[in-house]
């Protein structure tokens, strides 16, 4: 078995990855979802729109179910603090969430206007709200959060929803949207013709310049204006995860210590940067396959950069700094982490696969004829 | 901190939102291999009746499954929200296989419903049929992690805790995937989802014949139903969660509360049929008892003896004993790591530091634990049985109805003349909400059972609630409650209107309503006038 170190850092790329193939997968049909209001015309063309990712979105959210169940297993005290601490968060995130599957599956299934548009709004808002909502809690977890450990691991959590709203993290929200809506307007490119795919190249240009300006101005924000975090005792990286067993400092520019020591992480958000402005020429000049390779990248470079920053804090606490939690001590045993790690290597191919093939299967463009022509069948 | 309201609403708001959740996967279970076998009927005979059948029977299956998939959701990450100091202790553990069941099942699930329900034009028919294999597969596999990690609940095997973390950590992961527990757990719920799956089609299906519509398409479903139905009524029974209760500590207490057996009997226990049972004098008013039942049902032999509630609490006002010096201990190792002598003190009886943590919820600190409450915690280890007791008489004898219900129609099925019993047809259309009631009733006898514990022996319910205030539970469980009530009401109005529409929902032209509408030249219609 790897040893325990290897693992812990094994489990933060990994669920790295998660995040991203959840901003990948599930964020492509969460930006049709918040495109779905004004791309769509009437009620003809937004059954088109819904029926590019009609067959894809349910396997597309267990992305991020499976991320929140890789996360409890891997950083269960993560899991716990972040979990409970942004409880409001969580909430609106969930119950905005509801209204997809409801949404895909009811809307077409009754013949009234009002129905319908009902529904669309609603996917709008599950396809807008928590997109939104991860990337406050991001901005929050590099500020962050006014939580504390007692004895026995106990967390308190002692900030308020309205807290989490800060400028900040509001602007982290903003480069979650911009990133998941250009993203699902790429897609949309992909699979549609005629007005909607020109709607959608429009909103793919303003939402690509938008992550590209809210991501900068975030860069500038962490390098300036935020305090980081540094472990001031030392690490040893194979020891039993107790977060209480370490000292923390709050500290101005911490979060560029990593780019300092080690070089090559400044190209993971360079190859944000490039990518972003590579997708909306791209979208640009009509190559929505490569404009959504190239969003891909971007949703990649963008989760990364904010890891890196971070690493190893994942969650540090600005109420009692040493409570913070980093990837060395939030993480579950060995024997859990090894389990995990082979279920992952055993499922996740198999995963991307038979995905693939269920987007092969179904790849063509949708179109409103296809619509009428299927109309007791498709969403 | 953690006061009781706290507690309470916190359990009230899981209990709400997994009994919800709960509606709709029993459903979804079964459903999905009544559809394989239609559809498996379909690509042998080549018969475009069993297309028809799968494709409408696809249609009520993801009305139900938009929701399965809704409510779901709030399950993955309510242990988070409101369990967290439940999911830092056991989450080690716990945490696996859920997250294995996204990796193993729930994308395979997710992924070929997808195709099910749009690759029909895209797929040659074999390809579409092993779609539906894999979605049903992925979504029994998914009942298997959950009931894995539910198992591990009630009888928490490979696992052991240590000072350092502050948890239970893993120690054989193959022993929690066959645990015993868990096993009879799975098998007894896939059951009862078949049968919930199978008395929905027949009920339904029952509607059409007593109407007198889509004949050829009802009989043909009820007759599926009705065989699928019968091995799955007498496989929930024999194959019961009982085969499990005489592993596991917890589920030895859970069974003497569901029995009302106050005190151990000589072998084999008989079964009480009937009683009136009283949690404050802690006997039973009035009783009507079957010999040596119990004993045959609970041990499979005539010598194994069945521990009764007040042979349960002494052992266990012993274990809480030892329990007081295993915390004393741990306090004393948190402190100070390098401490021997604690720890020596510790390892000896560490096995009853969850008992000890029972006292957590009358004083902070336990080595200074009154008598009085030693003995409230004592008290605390037995679950109210009056509820118990009725809700798992109340789910058998449903479970015995169903034998029956579905033993009747397979008679008439194999006979061939059904369509004349409308009594049965009648039973059948009214008995669609039983299997629902039966499981939810399942649910709680098996969770309720379990107080005071989230894990048995090793957590107590009401540490493991998160820090929050009472005021944000109250709001979040009217969020709850209100969504649900309203997502609810559009599911069941979208499911009475889609049942009554039956296959003509489809659009082929073939079906009842469809003659009705006009849907055929006008000649043909006003010919049938």
């Amino acid at each position: 078995m790897l040893d325990y170190e290897t693992l812990k850092l094994v489990w933060w790329l990994l669920v790295g990855v998660l995040l991203v193939g959840f901003a990948i997968m599930d964020g492509h049909d969460m930006g049709v979802g918040t495109l779905l209001p004004f791309v769509g015309r009437n009620d003809l063309e937004r059954r088109a729109v819904i029926n590019t990712v009609a067959p894809h979105w349910d396997g597309n959210q267990v992305w991020f179910i499976t991320a929140g169940g890789a996360i409890f297993a891997a950083w269960p005290l993560i899991y716990a603090t972040a979990f409970s601490g942004f409880y409001w968060a969580m909430m609106a995130a969930l119950w905005a969430l509801f209204f997809r599957p409801v949404g895909f599956d009811y809307r077409s299934k009754i013949q009234n206007p009002t129905w319908r548009s009902t529904w669309d709004w609603g996917l709008f808002i599950g396809g807008a709200v928590p997109p939104i909502i991860f990337g406050v809690a991001f901005g929050n977890l590099l500020q962050g959060v006014p939580f504390q450990f007692n004895d026995t691991l106990q967390s308190t959590y002692s900030g308020s929803f309205w807290q989490l709203l800060n400028p900040f993290a509001l602007l982290a929200g903003v480069v979650s949207l911009g990133m998941i809506t250009f993203q699902g307007a790429n897609y949309l490119m992909m699979r549609t013709e005629g007005d909607i795919q020109r709607r959608a190249r429009t909103a793919s240009l303003i939402f690509g310049a938008l992550t590209l300006v809210s991501f900068a101005a975030a860069g500038w924000w962490v390098a300036h204006g935020i305090d980081g975090y540094v472990i001031t005792s030392t690490v040893d990286p194979n020891a039993l995860p107790d977060p209480l067993d370490k000292t923390v400092a709050r500290e101005a520019g911490a979060w560029m210590h990593n780019y300092a020591h080690y070089p090559w992480a400044k190209w993971v958000p360079i190859t944000a940067f490039i990518a972003l402005a590579a997708g909306m020429i791209l979208a640009r000049v009509g190559r929505p396959g490569l404009a959504f390779i190239a969003s891909s990248v971007a949703c990649a470079g963008i989760i990364g950069t904010a890891g890196v920053s971070m690493f190893p804090f994942l969650m540090p606490s600005s109420l009692d700094p040493r409570s913070s939690l980093t990837v060395w001590d939030s993480v579950s045993s060995q024997l859990t982490l090894g389990v995990m790690l082979g279920a992952t290597v055993i499922f996740m191919p198999l995963i991307i696969f038979y995905t693939s093939w269920a987007y092969k299967v179904m790849w063509g463009k949708v179109t409103t004829e296809y619509i009428r022509a299927n109309d007791k069948s498709v969403y | 901190m953690l006061t009781d309201e706290l507690v309470d609403l916190s359990r009230l708001q899981f209990a709400v939102t997994a009994l919800y959740h709960f509606l709709f996967v029993p459903l979804t279970l079964g459903l999905a291999f009544i559809l394989v076998i239609m559809e498996l009927t379909y690509v042998i005979t080549d018969r475009p009746i069993y297309k028809d059948m799968t494709r409408f029977w696809g249609k009520l299956f993801g009305i139900n499954f938009a929701l399965g998939v809704t409510t779901g959701i709030t399950m993955e990450f309510q242990f988070g929200t409101n369990w967290a100091y439940y999911s830092h202790y056991v989450g080690d553990i716990f945490g696996a296989p859920l997250a294995i069941e996204g990796l193993m099942a729930f994308f395979l699930e997710s992924t070929f419903i997808g195709l099910f329900f749009f690759g029909w034009d895209k797929l040659n028919k074999w390809q579409h049929f092993m779609v539906t294999v894999l979605m049903a597969v992925g979504s029994n596999l998914s009942a298997l992690w959950i009931l894995i990690a539910n198992g591990w609940m009630q009888n928490p095997v490979g696992a052991e805790f240590s000072y350092t973390t502050m948890r239970m950590e893993m120690t054989d992961f193959w022993k929690i995937v066959f645990n015993p527990d868990a096993q009879a757990k799975f098998v007894h719920t896939v059951s009862a989802g078949y049968v919930t799956a199978s008395l929905f089609v027949l009920g339904i299906s029952s509607y059409y014949l007593l109407k007198g519509r889509d004949l050829d398409f009802a009989r043909r479903s009820f007759r599926i139903a009705a065989g699928f139905g019968f091995a799955s009524a007498l496989s929930v029974i024999v194959l019961g969660d009982e085969s499990g209760y005489t592993v596991g500590e917890a589920q030895q207490t859970k069974m003497a509360a569901i029995e009302a057996m106050w005190h151990t009997e000589p072998a084999p226990a008989a079964f009480t049929l009937f009683a009136l049972p009283n949690d404050t004098a802690q006997r039973n008013d009035y009783e009507i008892r079957i010999p040596y039942m119990l004993g045959l049902i609970g041990t499979r032999s005539l010598s194994q003896t069945l521990p009764g509630i007040a042979e349960i609490k002494e052992k266990n006002r012993e274990r809480i004993e030892r329990g007081i010096v295993a915390v004393g201990a741990l306090e004393r190792l948190r402190r100070d790591k390098n401490d021997w002598e604690a720890r020596s003190l510790f390892d000896t009886h560490k096995a009853d530091l969850g008992f000890g943590l029972l006292l957590k919820k009358y004083t902070a600190n336990v080595a200074q634990a009154t008598p009085e409450m030693i003995q409230q915690a004592v008290d605390s280890t037995i679950p109210r049985v009056a509820p118990l007791f009725w809700s798992f008489r109340i789910m058998v004898g449903l479970g015995f109805l169903f034998l029956v219900l579905f033993s009747l129609a397979l008679f008439y099925s194999i006979k061939g003349n059904f369509i004349e019993k409308k009594w049965l047809l009648r039973w059948a259309l009214w008995f669609i909400p039983m299997p629902w009631i039966a499981a939810e009733l399942g649910w709680f006898v098996a969770e309720y059972g379990r107080q005071p514990w989230t894990i048995y022996g090793v957590l107590p319910t009401h540490l493991s609630v998160s820090n929050l205030s009472a005021a944000n539970i109250y709001a979040s469980l009217a969020g709850f409650i209100g969504f649900y009530t309203l997502l609810l009401v559009i599911e069941m109005y979208l499911m009475v209107k889609y049942a009554r529409l039956g296959p003509s929902s489809l659009g082929s032209g073939k079906y009842h309503h469809e003659h009705a509408a006009g849907a055929l030249p006008a000649g043909a219609l006003s010919a049938k006038h």
